[in-house]
């Protein structure tokens, strides 16, 4: 397996200028955002904000219109593949196929991936999403939290040192609201960076070291936790998306 | 190599898949052996008629099939967003072309090896002559070629099933026709300098449309 985040560099994702229009609508609108290594940050935003879109970009699914974006000190545009066994994605959807098996899910990700060791590092992940003892089973016959909770497996395989999450508690019970918080905080451990979109402000500031709001494709706000406490920032978030309104 | 390792992972994926709901080769499988039975009936007349119209229903049989069969492609990786799964995944995106291609390549190639022995015997053919496998495989080729590119278009297309057909037919009629010539003039006991031309035309067909859906295809799935 290739060596995630081998090179050492202070910012984990530096945005600037970063813009995404599909036809005339302009989902992103100048973004400028640094992260640093071992943070973790989290963006609130309405829907429609440009959450997803630049979730997407981040994780190298979409083309930004333009900016510059570095992930790891790697640009977006010229190392794409470099930066994907650096990132690990957990969306609201699973990305699993229902057909599969849970071992042959993860197998089929721990190959694309090169993960040395599959069949052990598998057994790992599924440990920490507390699901081992379903890894013969179909994914298709499992409700909608056990998938998510495969899928933040799926996302850990190949030990990313950058998470990007897309609203990922949609959808899920508290025992795997409380496993994916669990997965996440062994990521912090790791010196991992995370970068978390949500909607859920009073959860989102538990686990964050900055947070953002993201309004009409801008980023409005913008402070580390510190300072910042939960009716302040419903507020603050409250006047961002009047203001976009 | 890398990237020819996780495109037949991707392929594998597929046929994994395939193997546990056996949707894809069942459905297609039966839509083969009624066309041509019914093809049976309808041209109930003596062998050399037949002989005539044989290599015409079985690469209509053939093209009809293949547009069922890649229909299902890239629905796959639609339930549950899939394909932004592979998207993130440290590969190009030709690499994942590839991996649908050879998936798609291989369901058909399978229904061809089934459909063709039922077809020599309800025709009365010779058509499991080397010759004739050779157009087979290399036409399947081009199908697969150009319909994996198809398919990835149309999946996201509302009216997907009726979108692959008019993109996929008026593309592939070219070496539709050069595999009829092909096939009728390796039924009438042509020898291999006689389908110089038509498997000329097929070859390049095949060259033509891999390279070029290889190149399209990162456009098709980012946009």
């Amino acid at each position: 397996m290739k060596e995630a985040g081998s090179i050492s560099q202070a910012w984990a994702i530096k945005i600037q200028g970063l813009t995404k229009s599909f036809g005339i609508h302009h989902a992103l609108r100048g973004i400028d955002l640094e992260v640093r290594q071992g943070t973790s940050l989290v963006i609130f935003g309405p829907n429609g904000a440009g959450k997803s879109t630049l979730i997407k970009v981040l994780a190298t699914i979409i083309n930004p219109s333009s900016g510059k974006v570095l992930v790891d000190g790697l640009s977006l545009k010229s190392n794409a593949e470099e930066i994907r066994y650096r990132i690990g994605v957990v969306s609201h959807q699973t990305f699993l196929y229902g057909n599969l098996s849970v071992y042959e899910n993860l197998e089929f990700y721990s190959r694309m991936y090169d993960v040395s060791y599959p069949r052990e590092r598998i057994r790992e992940v599924l440990d920490m999403v507390d699901m081992t003892s379903r890894l013969y089973d179909r994914v298709g016959t499992f409700s909608r939290g056990m998938q998510q909770r495969i899928s933040i497996a799926r996302a850990l395989l190949h030990k990313p040192t950058i998470m990007l999450l897309d609203e990922p508690e949609t959808g899920l019970d508290q025992q795997a609201t409380f496993l994916l918080w669990r997965a996440l905080e062994a990521v912090r451990e790791r010196k991992g960076t995370i970068i978390l979109t949500s909607h859920n402000l009073e959860r989102g500031l538990e686990v964050c070291d900055q947070v953002a709001i993201l309004a009409g494709g801008k980023i409005t706000f913008r402070q580390p936790r510190q300072g910042l406490d939960l009716v302040g920032l419903k507020e603050t978030y409250q006047r961002s998306i009047a203001v976009r309104v | 190599m890398r990237c020819l390792r996780k495109a037949i992972t991707i392929a594998w994926k597929d046929v994994l898949s395939e193997m546990r709901t056996k949707e894809t080769i069942s459905s297609v499988l039966v839509f083969t052996l009624l066309v041509i039975v019914t093809f049976n009936f309808a041209f109930n007349t003596g062998q050399e008629v037949m002989n005539l119209v044989a290599p015409g229903i079985l690469w209509v049989t053939f093209a009809f099939a293949g547009v069922l069969s890649l229909n299902r492609a890239f629905i796959l990786e639609k339930e549950e967003n899939c394909l932004e799964g592979l998207m993130v995944c440290p590969v190009s995106r030709e690499t994942i072309y590839v991996g649908k291609m050879l998936g798609s390549l291989l369901f058909m190639l399978v229904i061809e090896a089934i459909a063709l022995p039922i077809f020599a015997l309800l025709f009365n053919l010779a058509v499991l002559s080397l010759q004739l496998m050779v157009i087979t495989f290399l036409t399947t080729i081009g199908f697969a070629a150009v319909g994996t590119l198809f398919s990835a278009l149309a999946v996201n297309t509302r009216a997907r099933e009726m979108i692959l057909p008019i993109l996929f037919l008026p593309i592939v009629a070219p070496i539709i026709i050069s595999a009829v010539s092909a096939s009728g003039l390796a039924l009438s006991g042509e020898d291999w300098g006689g389908l110089a031309s038509s498997l000329g035309i097929i070859v390049a067909f095949d060259v033509i449309f891999l390279v070029m859906s290889y190149l399209v295809f990162t456009f098709v799935i980012e946009e």
